[in-house]
């Protein structure tokens, strides 16, 4: 029972790895750039949450709230591509990194200004509550995190293969110029992709603010979920999801059957080994590289 | 401006075009040398400061501007250099040999590394070194006995020859030590790059299937940049643990990662004198801030101190600033300056126009 038990709080925290993965995966697909700013984004998307509903601060309705807080960082999302990533058009890969480790910090820093630099806790209707499912006691936190997760991937993988903006922002990332050449908005997709990422990072930041409080550190947990990216294979949305299950229930198991330290360690030791196993992840993407 | 008459193909490949920059480089070394002379105690560790951060921004520097792979993790190498160094020197090893051996702990660790992380690229290798340092973190945190673990660990002072360089006690003694080092250090980065080795590095960087198809050992090329790079990170880390005194594992934060990061995008990728530029503007910065905030505090009253963070935030809008605006760092810029002046009315603006490509993936999904 308590392994169950272990796993399925183990399962809950890797759909918010999961989650931030997606975010990671949808600009990389979009545009083939890594946005090292996502844990970041999670960030002050669950700082935004807190503004409008809590009780102290604007004191929203939870519902209402929360599709505001979406709806203001999805704005966020598309500025900073629109004001200063699209500056960058063009540019090695690299700069882009660097660009969004310099965003991240910005982000840190406009979090801790407004919202200090105390643990703060967002107010759920469904705190404290619990579900019984055979001998299993379950937080609703937990269910709520995996149906939503369960509910956010299908979602995306249906934009990225049915529809026409998502058929766009592939072709935009696999072949910019190609992709202008047939009409393809290749500018204002990537803006667009960005917003989307900027959506998924604030469910993410509200389902990891329902479990616990957060600080403007927290963004760290970006590194985690970065590796949750690469495990899957960056550029893989059930890839991204997988990793962040996998490391996700790895770390509780790890805390519990070894030795201190070790579980820290855990998800990248994974990463690790995936990456010298599979340079490409558990779904590869990359098959050749060319000149 | 000057010609430069050839007379030999060696001439293509001398570090210096002529008398006059070998000049410049012997002036600057001799000023540097006797700095102790010319400014005060508090100035001259912030030169030392800087003279260690050249040096791990040159570590850097290899692998990222001239390799052309990015590491997220080299505070983890520093970090491997510091604790070797410092273990070693406890066990009472003199530090002439305990140095050298830090160096190549760090760079031997690093070149293992390399064997794997090679084979991926780019992004992959990024995130692969940045799971590597938070790996090495966790370790001086498991081998308490070995690097006194949370509580840290002190450098002990060196002795050479029986003169003290003691970083408290005789700082000047210290600066020089570091100025030796760092001229060494730099002399072989500058001899390196016009060597067959150091030309396969660029070769490697600007295309690996041209550079495999030129008779490049591409694998082998790149593991010996990453081995370098680290060696080179890790004596400046252990440096640093001198300088320092005492330190524990905090003192290599992934701050330390980024902030090297920054050492190199903002001083100019792929120019040694980038390496400077870049850790004289680090080391500058904090103590521009504090004296700004002085001055405020002093004179209109706001109190700048009550805002944390605020020094991450001026680095960040700093290094967005300079990736938007001035990609080629503070060593492009003064490059495009000297242009400007000895081409004299002849400089154009297209003359260092930014080549941009378009992106093609190598995703086939």
């Amino acid at each position: 029972m308590e392994i169950i038990q272990l796993l399925i709080g183990g399962v809950a925290s890797g759909c918010i790895y999961g989650l931030v993965a997606l975010g990671f995966v949808l600009i990389y697909k979009a545009s083939e750039g890594v946005n090292f700013a996502q844990g970041d984004m999670m960030m002050l998307g669950a700082f935004v949450a807190l503004g409008l509903v809590n009780s102290e601060y604007w004191a929203l309705p939870f519902i209402p709230g929360i599709l505001l807080a979406c709806f203001i960082m999805g704005g966020v999302g598309y500025g900073i591509d629109r004001f200063v990533v699209r500056r960058i058009f063009g540019q090695p890969q690299f700069a882009l990194v660097i660009l969004t480790i310099a965003l991240g910090f910005v982000l840190r820093f406009v979090a801790g200004a407004i919202w200090g630099f105390t643990p703060l806790v967002l107010e759920t209707p469904f705190a404290g509550q619990s579900v019984r499912f055979g001998g299993l006691v379950l937080g609703y936190e937990d269910v709520i995190t995996i149906v939503v997760t369960a509910v956010l991937t299908l979602a995306l993988w249906a934009f990225f293969s049915r529809t026409k903006l998502g058929l766009a922002a592939q072709a935009a990332s696999q072949n910019q110029m190609a992709a202008y050449i047939v009409g393809v908005p290749v500018r204002r997709i990537n803006s667009m992709i960005w917003g989307l990422s900027g959506i998924v990072a604030t469910v993410a930041g509200v389902l990891y603010a329902a479990k616990g409080a957060i600080d403007p550190n927290i963004g760290l947990l970006g590194i985690k979920a970065f590796a949750a990216a690469v495990i899957g294979g960056f550029g893989s949305l059930p890839g991204a999801l997988l990793g962040g299950l996998l490391i996700g229930v790895v770390e509780p198991v790890a805390a519990r059957y070894l030795p201190s330290g070790f579980s820290q360690m855990s998800p990248y030791v994974l990463m690790l080994i995936v990456l010298t196993t599979r340079p490409g992840g558990l779904f590869a993407q990359i098959h050749a590289k060319k000149v | 401006m000057r010609v430069v008459f050839k007379t030999s193909y060696d001439k293509d490949i001398d570090l210096h075009p002529d008398w006059w920059d070998r000049g410049k480089i012997a002036a600057l070394l001799v000023l540097m040398a006797l700095l102790p002379f010319l400014v005060g105690e508090y100035y001259l560790a912030e030169a030392t400061n800087t003279l260690i951060w050249a040096l791990a921004g040159m570590g850097l520097m290899v692998l990222v501007g001239h390799s052309g792979q990015v590491s997220l993790g080299h505070a983890a190498f520093m970090a491997i250099g510091a604790y070797v160094d410092a273990g070693l020197m406890t066990a009472g090893v003199p530090w002439i040999i305990a140095f050298p051996l830090a160096g190549l702990a760090a760079g031997c660790f690093g070149a293992l590394v390399a064997i794997p992380a090679v084979r991926m690229s780019g992004i992959y290798l990024a995130i692969a070194t940045l799971a590597l340092f938070v790996i090495v973190e966790e370790m001086i945190i498991i081998l308490e006995p070995l690097t006194g673990g949370v509580g840290g660990m002190f450098a002990p002072s060196i002795m050479l020859f029986g003169i003290d360089f003691d970083r408290y006690a005789s700082l000047s003694n210290f600066y020089w030590l570091v100025l030796v080092v760092v001229s060494l250090v730099t002399w072989a980065y500058a001899n390196l790059l016009r060597s067959p080795t150091g030309r396969s590095f660029l070769a490697v960087r600007d295309s690996e299937v041209s550079a495999r198809a030129l008779g490049i050992n591409v694998t082998r090329t790149k593991a010996v940049v990453f081995g370098l790079s680290c060696g080179v990170t890790g004596l400046a880390g252990a440096l640093m643990g001198h300088f320092i005194s005492f330190f524990n594992y905090e003192l290599f934060s992934i701050f330390i990662s980024i902030n090297l990061l920054l050492v190199v995008t903002i001083g100019g990728l792929g120019f040694i004198q980038g390496a400077f530029f870049g850790a004289i503007l680090i080391t500058a910065v904090p103590q521009m801030i504090a004296i700004l905030r002085d001055g405020l505090n002093a004179t209109v009253g706001i109190d700048l101190g009550s805002v944390p963070g605020l020094d991450t935030l001026i680095f960040a809008v700093i290094l967005v600033g300079f990736i938007i605006y001035e990609p080629t760092g503070l060593y492009g810029r003064w490059l495009k300056m000297r242009a400007y002046v000895q081409l004299f009315p002849l400089a154009r603006r297209d003359m260092f126009r930014r080549q941009k490509t378009y992106l093609k993936t190598e995703r086939m999904r």
